[in-house]
């Protein structure tokens, strides 16, 4: 269990910013992930009051405060009915509900977790951060970026035309995931993300154009995934083999690919 | 009997209390001003303490002590809840030179609040001599590296022990030879089975409050399953009289057999007797996962031989136990595994059991629920599925040829005569249930997903014979109400209800009628204690003798009051009256007579003692679906049947069987332990450590087809542990008609079938 | 330390707490003692409070967090603990009852988000609430019949 000397509820985000400069100060999500650690933090940032608990809709993309909870996220009609309840399967598997109403996005998403089902499923949209310096910039860069001491404002869900699945394979319901996937076509064709490898989530266009094509075949989908598997590190651990990821992987992408273009009959 | 309570589903009496979140349990009725206890524990997996300095951490503001070896007593006892003179080695002390598990106890630190303490248990600098464990139970026997090369160990029952060779005990029996019988035996099987040291898990984890009474006497507030050892233990362990001490059980947040060693209570218990103050540990779920009572690992080689045509000629059981650092339960559980197995199939001509327990350098393992015969049992019932494979018969006809039927002597259980068994209706409806002859062994599903079916039965015991006593005692009070009181531990189970259903029934009252209490040392009869599957059937017949005493006495009374003679008077719950003109003074008259100018106490106590355990049997069938490329198994629908006797709560009775067909789910697929090469457990919480949430588990469906046994009360006999033996052998089984692959080591996991498909 | 206010079972409450002080803890010491904690790691649901009334971790949550916010724990919610109690009784699958009160509180709190749930939405709602004793499927049978009474009551 952590420690924490003291808590600051700020007023504005330029006071969290100038407090986490200080390496022993923290911004405080939800406090689930943080509390598994022994940091003695000397100063909790609390954004709470900064109405980034919101989720906002516009024509062109969906604006998700940092603040809001996993379970608002996997709750928003408007996500749902764009993602096609992909977000929806990528929060459902997280413990309970009771765990989700706690942990927020801007916790999940700032940690760079690999085996972050959200971070993910994400990758699988086209989404950007906003950084409250640095600006907005794309999930997928952020995602390789070193931890700072910036602070993630909000995760933009952008509207842009595509499809995604998002599969998981885990040794029980509510576990973590031992492999995450989420498929997706958009303008470009399709590429797959496979997080939980346990490492962080990578991403693999189909640069080539295996699936380029009218008549797409089991055996398409098979070299695609086979791609997928060879493109990345799979690892041990107390969960299980990087051989039995790397095997779900290609299993996973199969699937997902198989029910996008079961979507597009 | 008339039986108007016995056999309903009646509410427990404290559930209301439970389900309204009512202060009940040790911690919520803990003083407030109790010192924190916690533990130091051990980094290394096999080590001698060299020196623990302690000055900085003594003082700190808040701290109250720290004790380490040099401040408790060098008796060694044991903390494995068994009566006197207990099968498990005295191997203990509270704080020892050595450590042998990583986890083990160093230190103990006392202080004002938990934030002290913490902070204390930092600065405590402890230079180890860092020794080789032994990690591989196979290499422990004999090895030169001695878990407990300490002169003062002691055995103080013959059970196979020395230290020096890290056995805690070892063993044969046989009947017949074997050897000759599966020689001449047509189709014969061999194969090994490995269970894993699983949790109970029991939602409230280790707990204990002390404190020093007006007496001068040491008070024990602990979540418990066994307040009488309790007391014995720390008795051992403390070397104070027993009339020292005082052990009271509140209501307790599930044991599982986890409580029925004591695990926790020493700490607080020395931190009250040396400093006089109240005290309390609450154990982390990291602490009740690494340093606790968990199942025993075993290694279980089966061989069987058969005729052709199905008949079972001769089964052998070859167990080698892992009883980890200290000896808890290490001798009686490994009987289990040979004991409630090989009689489930007691026609065979001849048996041989033989094992081996031994001491390595992981956590002691200790009691759960099934204690032995769950491990022997998923490998029997495996092997017999094997040798239906074998013979290429249906594995429930072959069972059907085989099965122990009411009346057939037991030659592997003592020779005992199974006096009540619907063991093969049982198997014959769950069969029935679960839809056997349109499923086995497999269907393909439209979607490439593959369902199999496995079945496989259990037993287990009511008691351990001629040890367990039960002892109950009843009185009358004014107004004519019942104080019922039991030294038999409720651990949500449900036993102080069921308790008083049978003596409802035997003084022919409302259960409203009887109030209940227990367990206090100092109050209650002796018992004991709720383990061993003893309660309903040994309780329970102390209950109803002593019910039957307290009639004899009202009886008697008056019979006095009425002026006649006792012959010419019955008791008819609300009265005593003649039979001969009908004049009758009420129960309640009669509890307010005695306290008035009372002569007579009305007041019955008799204990109870079963020189037989009739066993308890059931059947599980399961059905499951497999993916085969990702080798995720779903559980689709779980039937059972039980036959415990007369169900003396169908309600109580059938959550137990739910909730251990869960944890013997949990078993099989999901609940794993691995320890890396420095003896560290990888399972440390309950995100490592993942026990069947409610979206795991499918649907269960349970019946009861109840047999009558003679010696039991009601003709009950026992349900608690039988419930959790048959998932894992059902469903590798049904693992294996799905997919042809045969799984020996639990859990099995989804990696392991779908890497067995690829290599297939 | 700091000073924080809440509604604590409809009563404003205010009290100097350490910062990292878990909302658990806090509740606990005002007498909230229905309140349990089964482990460090936020996966048993034991401790589960109704937070400006939805479902939290009382264990992963700040007392500081709380601040300001609306907390009911089972003592502030009898009368609704008691009704569905006694369908959970009926079925004797409160048991050990050590995690009743953060199952109901959660079952509660599902009644208000659902009318009507499926067997398959129940399961994944509670799916954060581990009991070890029942099995699940008696709390399912009360659930079904404490749903039943509340559509016939309506």
């Amino acid at each position: 269990m952590f420690t924490i000397r003291e808590y600051v509820k700020v007023s504005s985000l330029e006071e969290a910013y100038e407090l986490n400069q200080k390496k022993a100060n923290v911004v405080f999500g939800g406090g689930v992930w943080l509390r598994l650690g022994r940091k003695n933090i000397q100063t909790a940032i609390d954004l709470s009051g900064l109405g980034l608990d919101e989720i906002t809709e516009d024509e062109k993309e969906f604006s998700v405060g940092c603040m809001v909870s996993l379970r608002q996220l996997e709750t928003h009609k408007g996500i749902d009915a764009y993602t096609k309840g992909a977000v929806k399967e990528s929060l459902r598997h997280i413990v309970g509900v009771q765990m989700r109403n706690c942990a927020t996005v801007g916790g999940s998403i700032y940690g760079r977790f690999g085996f972050s089902d959200i971070l993910c499923c994400l990758l699988g949209l086209d989404c950007d951060v906003e950084l409250y310096k640095q600006g907005r910039m794309s999930l997928a860069d952020f995602a390789k970026m070193k931890k700072d001491n910036d602070i993630l404002v909000r995760v933009i869900i952008k509207k842009t035309p595509l499809e995604t699945v998002y599969l998981s394979q885990r040794n029980t319901e509510t576990d973590f995931p031992v492999v995450s996937c989420a498929v997706t076509k958009d303008a470009e064709g399709y590429y797959a993300v496979i997080g939980a490898r346990p490492c962080q989530p990578v991403v693999v266009r189909d640069s080539e154009g295996i699936l380029a094509k009218a008549e797409v075949t089991a055996e398409d989908m098979a070299a695609f995934a086979s791609k997928v598997q060879n493109s990345m590190d799979f690892a041990d651990n107390t969960r299980c083999s990087g051989a039995y990821r790397r095997h779900v992987a290609g299993v996973l992408v199969k699937r997902g690919l198989k029910q996008l273009m079961g979507g597009d009959k | 009997m008339r039986m108007k309570y016995v056999n309903q589903p009646i509410r427990k009496k404290d559930a209301m209390a439970l389900v309204t979140g009512k202060p009940v349990y040790t911690d919520d009725i803990a003083p407030k001003d109790c010192l924190v206890v916690k533990v130091l524990r051990s980094p290394h997996a096999h080590a001698e303490i060299l020196e623990i300095k302690k000055d900085i951490a003594e003082k700190l503001p808040g701290i109250v002590c720290v004790l380490t070896y040099e401040d408790v007593p060098q008796k060694r006892f044991t903390m494995a809840g068994q009566t006197y003179p207990e099968p498990s080695p005295y191997d203990r002390l509270i704080l020892d030179k050595r450590v042998r598990f990583v986890g083990d106890a160093v230190a103990i630190v006392a202080g004002e609040t938990e934030k002290a303490v913490d902070q204390a248990m930092k600065v405590i600098k402890v230079k180890y001599n860092v020794l080789e464990p032994v990690l591989d139970f196979h290499e422990a026997k004999d090895n030169p590296i001695l878990v407990h090369p300490e002169d003062n160990w002691q055995a103080l029952c013959p059970v196979g022990a020395d230290n020096k060779r890290n056995l805690c005990a070892s063993g044969l029996e046989e009947h017949g030879d074997v050897d000759k019988v599966i020689a001449e035996s047509d189709v014969v099987v061999e194969n090994t089975y490995h269970t894993k040291a699983v949790q109970q898990t029991m939602m409230e984890t280790f707990r204990t409050y002390t404190q020093m009474d007006t007496y001068g006497r040491l008070n024990i507030i602990s979540s418990t399953q066994v307040p009488f050892h309790v007391r014995r233990i720390l008795s051992n362990a403390l070397d104070i009289p027993k009339s020292k001490i005082r052990v009271i059980k509140p209501r307790i947040g599930g044991g599982f057999g986890a409580k029925q060693t004591v695990v926790a209570e020493v700490y607080p218990a020395i931190v009250t007797l040396k400093t006089g103050r109240p005290a309390k540990i609450i154990y982390t779920r990291e602490e009740s996962l690494i340093a606790s009572s968990p199942r025993h690992e075993m290694e279980i080689k089966v061989r069987i031989g058969a005729n052709k045509d199905g008949h079972i000629r001769g089964i052998e059981v070859k167990t080698l136990s892992n009883t980890g650092a200290f000896g808890e339960h290490g001798p009686t559980t490994v009987g289990l595994s040979g004991h409630k197995s090989i009689p489930l199939y007691s026609k065979a001509e001849a048996f041989r059991f033989q094992y081996d327990v031994v001491y390595t350098n992981k956590m002691s393992a200790g009691a759960y629920r099934g204690y032995g015969a769950t491990q022997g049992i998923f490998a029997v019932e495996s092997a017999i599925n094997e040798l239906a494979v074998k013979l290429d018969m249906d594995p429930v006809a072959l069972r059907e040829m085989n099965l122990t039927r009411e009346g057939d002597v037991m030659h592997g259980y003592y020779g005992e005569t199974a006096t009540s068994c619907t063991l093969d209706r049982c198997l014959e409806r769950t069969a029935e249930m679960i839809g056997w002859k349109e499923k086995y062994p497999r269907r393909v599903m439209p979607d490439g997903k593959i369902r199999g079916v496995g079945i496989a039965m259990a037993m287990q015991g009511s008691g351990i014979p001629s040890v367990d006593t039960g002892s109950v005692s009843i009185k009358i009070n004014d107004d004519g109400f019942y104080a019922l009181t039991i030294g038999a531990s409720d651990m949500g189970t449900g036993c102080d209800t069921i308790l008083s259903q049978m003596a409802a029934d035997c003084l022919d009252c409302s259960v409203d009628d009887i109030i209940v209490y227990g367990v206090d040392t100092d109050v209650s009869p002796y018992d004991s204690g709720s383990y061993a599957s003893s309660t309903t059937y040994v309780t329970g017949m102390a209950t109803v003798k002593a019910c039957q005493t307290l009639v004899d006495k009202m009886k008697a009374y008056g019979a006095e009051k009425l002026g006649c003679s006792v012959d010419d008077v019955e008791f008819d719950g609300e009265k005593v009256y003649s039979l001969k003109d009908g004049s009758s003074i009420s129960r309640k008259d009669i509890g307010n007579a005695i306290m008035c100018a009372g002569e007579n106490a009305l007041f019955a106590t008799e204990a109870h003692s079963s020189p037989v355990s009739p066993p308890p049997f059931m059947a599980g069938a399961v059905e499951v679906e497999v993916d085969p490329e990702t080798g995720s198994v779903k559980l689709m629908d779980f039937a059972a049947v039980v036959d415990c006797g007369t169900v003396v709560n169908p309600n109580l009775a059938r959550v137990q069987v739910e909730g251990g067909l869960v944890q013997g789910i949990g078993m099989a697929l999901h609940e794993n332990i691995t320890y890396n090469e420095k003896g560290e457990l990888a399972e440390n919480s309950l995100m490592q450590y993942k026990i069947p949430t409610r979206m795991d588990m499918g649907k269960l469906r349970v019946e009861f087809d109840s047999s009558y046994e003679p010696t039991g009360p009601f003709g009950a006999k026992s349900i608690g542990e039988i419930v959790i033996n048959t998932p894992a052998p059902a469903i590798a089984q049904a693992i294996y008609n799905a997919t042809g692959l045969r799984f020996t080591e639990l859990p099995i996991t989804p990696e392991k079938i779908a890497m067995g498909m690829m290599d297939k | 330390m700091m000073q924080i206010t809440l509604k604590l079972n409809g009563k404003n409450v205010t009290a100097e707490v350490a910062p990292d002080m878990a909302l658990l803890d806090f509740v606990r010491d005002h007498g909230c003692y229905s309140v349990k904690r089964g482990c460090e790691t936020s996966n048993c649901g034991l401790c589960t409070v109704l937070m400006d009334g939805k479902p939290v971790l009382s264990c992963s949550t700040l007392a500081a967090r709380a601040d300001g916010h609306e907390v009911v724990t089972m003592e502030g919610c009898q009368a609704e603990a008691e009704e569905f109690g006694a369908f959970l009784a009926d079925q004797g699958a409160e048991q050990c009852g050590y995690c009743s009160p953060g199952f109901i509180m959660n079952v509660l709190a599902m009644c208000k988000e659902m009318d009507d749930p499926t067997d398959d939405e129940i399961r994944e709602y509670l799916s954060g609430n581990l009991c070890r004793c029942s099995g699940y499927e008696g709390q399912l049978r009360a659930i079904h019949a404490y749903l039943d009474y509340k559509k016939g009551a309506k």
